[in-house]
């Protein structure tokens, strides 16, 4: 008995559930705004933009490199 | 044992490097030639490359220099909290702008290009020319 109490939980929630349901669809139709997925895939170019950071802090030190290095640049 | 000539080379080539600012030479003659008759050029990656078949002393040429380089990328790089591709890759930025025209140097796609007046081709990634 306490069984099949516990299951069905307390009395009522199936009124609560509907009302929420019921609430939220109302909420959805109210305020209506249509989300157009976009053509193009979006592409997060993350690795090539660490990159160029590096590559920029890199500069001055790799110009020093050449010109100390005369010989082999 | 192929191993341990390239480390032995590597190491020749950080001496090499390291001793390099006491002396401060100019390029070899050879490898002057080399550029300026475009048997040799600028690779994107801030090595060495050939832009035709290479003679066996032009070849032997590039090597050596391209293991000098490899030798200070990667001392540069350490110090630099960065990896040796990364420290590569922007010396080759700043070696491909540096190309005077006539010489021959890598495009971003992979063609190699005679440097003209007009700035060189260079990846996007390429800090502004200095």
């Amino acid at each position: 008995m306490q069984g099949t109490m516990s299951q069905s939980g307390w009395p009522g929630q199936n009124t609560a559930r509907a009302l929420v349901v019921l609430i939220s669809g109302a909420l959805a139709l109210g305020g209506c705004v249509s989300v157009n997925a976009p053509d193009k895939p979006i592409v997060i170019e993350l690795n090539i933009n660490i990159k160029q950071e590096v590559i920029y802090r890199l500069a001055a030190d790799a110009g020093n490199t050449i010109k100390s290095n005369p010989e082999i640049f | 044992m192929s191993l341990s000539f390239r480390n032995t080379a590597l190491l020749v080539g950080v001496l090499a490097v390291l001793a390099a600012p006491a002396i401060a030479q100019q390029r070899d003659p050879a490898y002057a030639a080399a550029r300026a008759a475009g048997q040799v050029g600028e690779k994107t990656d801030g090595y060495l490359g050939f832009p035709v078949a290479p003679t066996q002393s032009v070849r032997a040429l590039a090597d050596d220099i391209n293991i000098k380089r490899k030798a200070a990328y990667a001392a540069k790089a350490q110090a630099n909290g960065a990896t040796v591709e990364e420290y590569a890759l922007t010396t080759g930025c700043l070696m491909i702008a540096r190309t005077v025209p006539g010489e021959k140097y890598q495009a971003p796609d992979g063609v190699w290009r005679t440097r003209t007046s007009e700035p060189p081709l260079r990846d996007s990634r390429c800090p502004p020319a200095a």
